[in-house]
């Protein structure tokens, strides 16, 4: 012992040894599941109160969305927009802005997409149309979402503000242009689309007939994937993240964090834009005034519940459409609004579970060691 | 001043060891004023205390040392009431108080003083000691006068002088941390826990505090005194325990041991306590490229309220040399680093690296143009801490590894192996968050990143801040490296010794201006402290 120097340093191997999987999924699964769990037990209160049993209600919740393929199809349907709703939000929160806009955005993006689907000439190849659809909805979406973060980077204007006031403005604009100039009489729809059509499901699998789910469903799959490849292995991904954790210390990396910010922004309302297609090409065709109606918002408690990871956005979407489905089944035993109720109680507990189940875990954990 | 234990003639000479040998009671096994025995607490997977314990004898000043991430702040904690231990015990007194509260702890006299004041800026001293606990005459009225006539009579009975109707705003850092002291006083503590109280301090407050801090013990109150300064801890302390990985590793008495030992404790094996500097002489090795350093003509930088905080500063780091910058904190340090790095806007003057104006450009392109920087707060600034040490250590040259925007994970890999072995960061694992390292990891992180890359001008500010001692001594011989290899190095440090033993030219700032500007072997503690407090005024004009 006395022979070998103190200053002998032990040679360390560095390794790559990530948190072990259990903790890391104990860590993103629980607060979602225990904000299912309490509001579950607040259904069962409501459901109770109105002399119902929840066990049979809960039933043909399920029956009547995962059950049968219609209702999942409409379950489809309904995720699809709240996923692209869900994922622009997220990009937003990772770059620490707060994107209120999602519902003007899609609006704005279905619109593009009708209107470009109205110009094209019925001829055009259908890969072409939809393309130029998707692009149109996409630029749509980010033209209302670069105003935010023009106004924010330059003269230092809060997103949040912004949004939620622009949100008023191009819904208004919008309504102003399909009533005065491009409805069909009777109507505040525009007329049907020309070219651009998405294929909807029940065309591959006839089981699927009369729901609205279509293969937007696989554009948002796709671009949940380029999100999560952009965040978390892209240089631009490693910046925005930066900016949203700690914006001084991206300034610091040499980081310009104003152009993070334009950039998030705009691309969180292209995200939100790309999702009007799933209601204009895949299902109705045209552009109707208010379609988006609760989705834009939605998509931040989509977003939430999600934990900011594209993946997540995706489960949490089919989450959320699966209770919004849901109500129109139980309908005749409990008003639909209890999902609207419940969808409030996952918000909040998620909200409220995020932090305070990591103090419970970890607490948990400490005393395991100790 | 009726005895000997204040005054300020006495630093050094016999008064200290009267002072330490008369505080003990007569009792030849007086009973300790805390025991803390095999005290154990976790959080989450990290042991912050294990198989912690002290001992401290009534009337005396202990000195609580250690690494960062020791354990000590977790332990005074503990005593304070602000956590709970997971195990072990807790004696105030000779009276078991495990896991109490921190009403509790305030009400058996124990009182904390916190690194970061929490002061009332806006109230006067007065007020602010008596917040919580305010005397009124009729009903809600705070009785202004009978407040000011207390904290008076305290002031005086401790030599903690401050005028009470004084504005906290308007307070010297010295003297807002005095009030931080009188603070816990006034609410009747006899136990003191003071963290760090020197960080934010220069030569003469020190000296002041220490002044204050042997009067307190000599009137029987006992004395808990968290430091990294080893050189403070055999000056001012009677009893000295330290901690190591979250355990006690020894308790020692003062006038029986030498820094040296201490040092060798706190790390666990042998650290040179002097940097040794004249490695090479001063100048440009042959063969290394030309290269002309950093030079700042005029500065000028306006403060929130339209002040200059740096008002007029010119100075040049030649190649292979370390340019050190004294003073208080506060005195414009932060701000002259942070404009000439890109992180604030300069009003006016010129900023050159090799003879290349950077005065307009962002803070990537001082990057490339090969200006190298160690923040001053790691954990604002330095590091993101959510992020793994391997992303963290591409933080700034981030574009070198990545091709086509896509990041080279396979060069980040090798990129964080080097890192961590050439830099012994631990615990070696990539894949760690930042914020899991403990704060001398941390900074061997900004460190490595900041050093491993190309550069001809490095701005070091505070680089071994909070950092323990072994880290210390290896951030300075990579300084040192660093200037031996022709390097520009601009050291901002509140750490007095650390400029004085790394730089080749030394300036101190006051009031956002250079007072003085000498070569290092001109300088010294005394010299420079008299610049630090603006006593002196000097060459620079």
């Amino acid at each position: 012992m006395s022979a070998s120097p103190l200053t002998e340093a032990k040679v360390v191997q560095p390794t790559f040894a990530a948190a072990p999987w259990r903790e890391r999924a104990e860590e993103a699964l629980i607060p979602p599941v225990v904000a299912l769990l309490v509001a579950l037990i607040c259904g069962d209160l409501l459901i109770l109160s109105y002399g119902q049993s929840p066990a049979a209600v809960y039933r043909m919740l399920l029956e009547g969305t995962w059950g049968n393929a219609y209702g999942f199809g409409q379950v489809l349907y309904k995720a699809t927009t709240l996923a692209f709703t869900g994922l622009a939000v997220s990009f937003g929160l990772r770059a620490g802005l707060f994107n209120i806009g999602g519902e003007s955005q899609l609006a704005a993006g279905g619109f593009a997409a009708a209107l470009t689907g109205l110009v094209l000439p019925a001829a055009t190849p259908l890969v072409f149309a939809l393309l130029i659809c998707m692009i149109a909805a996409g630029l749509a979406g980010g033209v209302v979402g670069s105003v935010p973060a023009y106004l924010k980077t330059r003269f230092g204007a809060h997103e949040v503000i912004v949004t939620i006031m622009l949100n008023f403005i191009v819904l208004a604009l919008l309504n102003w242009f399909i009533a005065g100039h491009l409805h069909v009489p009777e109507t505040l729809h525009t007329p049907e689309i020309h070219a651009g059509v998405l294929p909807r499901l029940a065309d591959i699998d006839s089981r699927f007939h009369g729901s609205a789910a279509n293969l937007a469903l696989i554009v948002a799959v796709l671009v949940a994937v380029a999100v999560w490849f952009y965040l978390f292995r892209t240089r631009g991904g490693y910046d925005l993240r930066a900016v949203g954790l700690q914006p001084q210390a991206a300034e610091y990396g040499g980081i310009n964090v104003g152009r993070v910010w334009m950039r998030a922004l705009t691309f969180s309302g292209v995200i939100a834009g790309m999702g009007g297609i799933n209601y204009v090409l895949g299902y109705k065709h045209y552009y109707e005034d208010g379609f988006a109606s609760g989705a834009g918002f939605l998509g931040i408690a989509v977003a939430l519940v999600g934990r900011n990871h594209p993946f997540g956005v995706i489960v949490a979407a089919f989450f959320f459409a699966t209770l919004s489905q849901g109500g129109l089944a139980i309908h005749a035993f409990v008003p639909k609004q209890m999902m609207d109720v419940l969808q409030g109680v996952v918000i909040i507990a998620v909200a409220t579970a995020v932090p305070e189940v990591r103090r419970i875990l970890r607490g948990a954990r400490g005393r395991r060691d100790a | 001043m009726r005895e000997g234990g204040g005054g300020k003639g006495e630093e050094g000479g016999p008064g200290i060891r009267t002072g330490a040998a008369q505080p003990h009671p007569p009792s030849p096994f007086p009973l300790p004023a805390i025991r803390m025995d095999g005290i154990e607490k976790s959080f989450g997977a990290v042991k912050a205390n294990h198989g912690a314990s002290l001992e401290v004898l009534p009337g005396e000043i202990h000195a609580l040392v250690g690494e960062n991430g020791a354990g000590k702040s977790t332990l005074m904690r503990i005593l304070g009431g602000l956590i709970k231990p997971d195990s072990g015990r807790v004696e105030v007194n000779g009276r078991d108080v495990t896991g109490w509260s921190t009403n509790d702890a305030i009400a058996a006299g124990i009182g904390i003083v916190h690194q970061h004041f929490m002061l009332v800026p806006t109230l006067s001293v007065a007020e602010n000691l008596v917040l919580g606990c305010e005397p009124k005459t009729r009903g809600i009225v705070l009785d202004h006068k009978h407040a000011a006539d207390d904290v008076r009579k305290l002031s005086n009975e401790t030599g903690l002088v401050i005028e009470p109707e004084r504005l906290i705003s308007d307070l010297s850092v010295g003297e807002a941390q005095r009030v931080e002291i009188l603070k816990v006083l006034f609410r009747g503590a006899r136990i003191l826990v003071l963290d760090e109280p020197t960080a934010v301090l220069s030569p003469p407050e020190v000296r002041e505090l220490w002044t204050v801090l042997r009067r307190l013990r000599d009137k029987g109150d006992t004395i808990v005194l968290i430091t990294h300064r080893l050189d403070e801890v055999v000056e001012i302390s009677n009893t000295i325990t330290v901690m190591r990985a979250g355990q006690t590793v020894a308790r020692v008495k003062t006038s029986e041991t030498t820094p040296a030992e201490i040092a060798r404790l706190m790390v666990g094996r042998e650290v040179s306590l002097s940097a040794g500097k004249r490695v090479q002489p001063s100048g440009r090795p042959a063969g290394a490229q030309p290269n002309q350093g950093l030079e700042a003509r005029n500065i000028i930088v306006m403060g929130s309220r339209g002040i200059r905080v740096i008002d007029g500063v010119s100075f040049n780091v030649k190649a292979g040399e370390i340019f050190g910058i004294a003073g208080v904190e506060g005195n414009g340090q932060t701000e002259l680093i942070e404009s000439l790095a890109g992180l604030r806007p300069v009003f006016a003057g010129d900023i050159l690296i090799d003879g290349t104006d950077i005065t307009r450009r962002s803070v990537a392109q001082r990057h490339d143009a090969g200006l190298s920087h160690i923040p001053e707060d790691r954990h604002r600034r330095g590091l993101i801490l959510e992020y793994t040490i391997a992303n963290n250590l591409i933080l700034g040259v981030q574009k070198y590894f990545s091709s086509n925007g896509v990041i080279d994970r396979d060069r980040v890999k090798e990129n964080a192996i080097r890192a961590i072995t050439s830099f012994d960061i631990r615990p070696p694992n990539a894949l760690l968050p930042g914020r899991a390292l403990s704060g001398g990891n941390q900074q061997k992180v900004v460190v490595a990143r900041e050093m491993g890359r190309g550069f001809s001008v490095l701005l070091a500010s505070q680089p071994t801040r909070g950092v323990d001692v072994g880290a210390i001594e290896f951030i300075h011989q990579q300084l040192l490296n660093a200037r031996a290899q022709g390097k520009a190095i601009l050291l901002v440090s509140a750490e007095l010794n650390e400029v004085l033993a790394l730089s080749d030219r030394i300036a101190v700032m006051y009031r956002g201006k250079f007072a003085v500007v000498m070569p290092a072997a001109e300088a010294s503690e005394e010299v420079l402290g008299e610049y630090m407090i603006g006593t002196k005024k000097g060459n620079v004009a």
